[in-house]
């Protein structure tokens, strides 16, 4: 499952981050294999998403997100 | 030890940095820039003991020291150098407890640089309320650094920080990664190539060299291809094993209290301020509530500007004995300083908002809102900010946009932002939109005039998007454009560290276009008080001859302000501007618009003290009525029509809409983008926009 399929309410283990320059980016910001995510919201138009990571808040962009494979809890 | 050490203050975005430096600095802060780069130093002093004191260097924000923007690159550049002369003698980490472990991964690629660490544990109560607890003891031990538990905002853990650095035998020079699986050969030559003993610190630079920084790139990529070394791979391995090191630290240190996962208030509030209605009504509302204090609450301390202007100017007038010199200070130095701060109050409002927005953390939402409109145009959600400044002033405006960490992103943002309608730009409007309808006409229940004008906002807005999409086309982007934020959670304003920012904004127009406004202001005094010899003195010896005469029934005063008008006419300004007369032509523009035009290169407003100069409007520069009937009443000696009749007046409109007639907005653009490439692209395509528009619009309406 990737994380842009994520819904309310469920939370998921990020088991992969696909493309280069996204997965260096993102490992700085804490996203990495192993971490608990969370959907929090959805911007007005649909996109981004904000999602809790460990213990903090970020936003992505949906096309970045289809990159993050999950896993559900 | 020494009687000052440098501390670089090192640590996340919206770890709590500024309000640490601000505790620990006060007022005693300057800002300047870093050495070749447009990046805010901001350093300040802190007296440790009595013989000892701390200089502090607030380095920006970054997640890691593989730099991803230019504000991060700053931070990457001072801590790498040890032949810098900002570079410490000591870092001093600040890391939020509520989100530890992102926070220290910044911290172990710090300390492996082999810069000494002290790591400030900020936000504690914060991951208390959470439930998390750190035993600092403990978080000492296994990360081999002296810990401090502080508290920025409120101060709390001020005095421990002070004895820390001056126990320099307690500065920590633990190292955490190991480069065991790197061959060795490479990192000895990157050693060599990079003149680096600490072989981190080599490969790091020779990383970031090799995509970032033009020094030896090539001859690194050479060394990188020869032994087939994946950048990529390399800084995602290290990465994770840094993170695994953290992992571990935290694990010993961190205990856990009973289930408290109360709805935090963030969480919450973004229910609402991020939702599909509520959140687009709330920032359209808080839009509005800005606009409103532009526009209406700002003319009190503007008219209190403009007075004491006034007054100074008429006193040195009449202090001073007349000539040159009296007339280049009132008319060349104190009329330039007089348009600088006459915007100051509008700004600071704007910036007032935009900070208190910031710290409470509202800011970073508006990015997440407005993220996907922005994007068919080239620019991201963090452009949205820069743009909303830009109707206060482009100078500012266009210094906001460095966290824009995709070039081609950030490039179109400050393309654009000249575009949105600027304060200078209001008094133009005013008084050509009193030329086109009445004050009080009405349109239903709304005011026609504050239509129009809002309008002429609205026409702005629509040019910069459509050029941001226009360039979006041409330029080429050399990265992937990601949007990733933090959202922060929400906290409270703090009073100082709005007062600080407002301070350095301010100070940022006033020197960054105030310098360059009174310039160009006393540039144009003289080509409006200086002309071709013989005219000027045919102009003296005229009035001089009317002044003799008692019959021609005027008084003295208006006689000056006659000869100030034909004065001005025969000046090198009027020579420009009736060399300029058929380029302008057809626009509807006569040689006396195109005096206003090339004296508005100062700075637009100037437009309507020059108009009221060649009106001979004499006295309160101010009186509009006085200057629009004048214009008003004058009639084309060839058609007999009004020569500001509807198509002219909004051909230049239009015209003040586009054109790019700011020199500090010329000149912040060339320091920002590092060229004169872009800094000249905008101007002409500013300048082809604003021309074929007024065409066509004098054309639509004649």
């Amino acid at each position: 499952m990737k994380l842009s399929e994520l819904q309310f309410g469920q939370t998921a283990v990020v088991s992969e981050v696909l493309g280069e320059d996204l997965s260096l980016k993102l490992f700085e910001m804490g996203l990495l294999p192993g971490e608990e995510v969370a959907l929090e919201n959805i911007a007005p138009f649909g996109d981004p998403i904000a999602i809790r990571v460990g213990e903090y808040k970020m936003c992505l962009r949906l096309q970045d997100a289809e990159n993050i494979e999950i896993k559900l809890n | 030890m020494k009687q000052e050490i440098t501390v670089a203050l090192v640590g996340n975005p919206n770890s709590g940095k500024t309000s640490l430096f601000n505790a620990l600095t006060g007022l005693n802060q300057k800002v300047s820039n870093f050495p070749g780069t447009t990046v805010d130093k901001k350093t300040g002093y802190t007296r440790l003991n009595a013989d000892t004191r701390a200089q502090i260097i607030d380095l920006p924000g970054t997640y890691s020291l593989y730099p991803k923007s230019a504000d991060e690159l700053v931070t990457y550049e001072i801590l790498r150098n040890k032949a810098e002369t900002d570079f410490p003698d000591l870092v001093l980490f600040i890391a939020d407890a509520s989100n530890l472990k992102r926070n220290l991964l910044l911290l172990t690629q710090v300390a492996d640089l082999g810069v000494p660490v002290i790591l400030a544990l900020n936000m504690t109560d914060i991951a208390e309320r959470r439930g998390v607890f750190y035993d600092v003891q403990l978080l000492s031990d296994a990360l081999q650094v002296p810990v401090v538990p502080i508290n920025a905002r409120q101060r709390k853990g001020i005095a421990e920080i002070k004895a820390h650095l001056l126990n320099e035998q307690n500065y920590s020079k633990h190292t955490y990664y190991s480069l065991s699986g790197v061959n060795e050969q490479l990192l000895n030559e990157v050693c060599e190539i990079t003149d680096k003993r600490n072989t981190y610190a080599a490969l790091q630079y020779a990383i970031n060299a090799s995509v970032l920084l033009n020094t030896k790139a090539r001859q690194i990529r050479t060394c990188f291809e020869k032994y087939a070394f994946d950048t990529r791979g390399f800084q995602e391995k290290e990465i994770l094993a840094r993170y695994h090191i953290i992992d571990e630290a935290v694990r010993k240190s961190r205990r856990e209290k009973a289930n408290s996962k109360l709805k935090s208030i963030t969480a919450q509030a973004d229910k609402i301020l991020t939702h599909r209605i509520w959140g687009i009504a709330i920032f359209l509302g808080l839009l509005f509530l800005v606009f409103q204090a532009i526009f209406s609450w700002s003319t009190y301390p503007m008219d209190w500007v403009e007075k004491g202007f006034l007054v100074s100017s008429q006193w040195v007038e009449d202090t001073l004995p007349a000539g040159v010199l009296n007339d280049l200070l009132v008319h060349g130095i104190l009329a330039g300083l007089s348009g600088v701060m006459v915007f100051l109050p509008q700004i600071i409002i704007l910036f007032a908002f935009i900070a208190i927005l910031e710290d409470v953390g509202y800011m970073a939402r508006v990015g997440f809102i407005m993220d996907r409109i922005m994007r068919p145009f080239g620019m991201n959600g963090k452009s949205v900010v820069p743009l909303i400044s830009g109707m206060a002033c482009a100078v500012p405006s266009i210094m906001a946009s460095r966290s824009i960490e995709n070039k081609k992103e950030r490039l179109i943002t400050i393309l654009v932002i000249p575009l949105m309608s600027c304060s200078a730009r209001l008094p133009v409007y005013t008084l050509l939109i009193a030329m086109l309808v009445p004050e009080e006409a009405e349109w239903g229940p709304f005011n026609l005039h504050g239509i129009v004008m809002m309008l002429m906002y609205l026409v702005g807005f629509g040019a910069a998007l459509f050029s941001a999409f226009l360039f979006k086309q041409f330029i080429k982007s050399e990265t992937k454009n990601y949007f990733m934020m933090e959202l922060p959670g929400y906290k409270l304003p703090l009073a100082g560290n709005i007062l600080i920012t407002l301070f350095d904004k301010g100070k940022a127009f006033v020197w960054g276009a105030g310098k360059i406004i009174v310039a160009v202001s006393v540039i144009l005094w003289a080509l409006a008080s200086f002309g071709p010899r013989d005219d000027m003195r045919a102009v003296e010896a005229k009035y001089l001859q009317m002044s003799m005469d008692a019959g021609s029934g005027k008084t003295a005063e208006e006689l000056a302000t006659m000869k100030d008008a034909e004065k001005l006419e025969v000046s090198y300004a009027g020579v420009f501007g009736k060399w300029i007369e058929p380029v302008i032509k057809p626009l509807g523009f006569d040689w006396k618009i195109g005096i206003a035009l090339i004296t508005s290169l100062a700075a637009r407003e100037v437009f309507v003290g020059t108009m009221s100069t060649i009106y001979s409007v004499g006295g309160d520069i101010e009186d509009l009525n006085n200057i629009r009937a004048k214009m008003g009443s004058e009639f084309d000696n060839q058609t007999g029509k009004p020569k500001y009749s509807l198509a002219t007046v909004w051909s230049l409109m239009i015209f003040y809409a586009f054109a790019l007639q700011c020199m500090s907005t010329i000149s912040v653009v060339q320091t920002e983008t590092r060229s004169w490439k872009w800094a000249s692209i905008q101007f002409v395509y500013m300048t082809a926009l604003a021309y074929l528009s007024s065409l066509a619009v004098f054309h639509l309406f004649s």
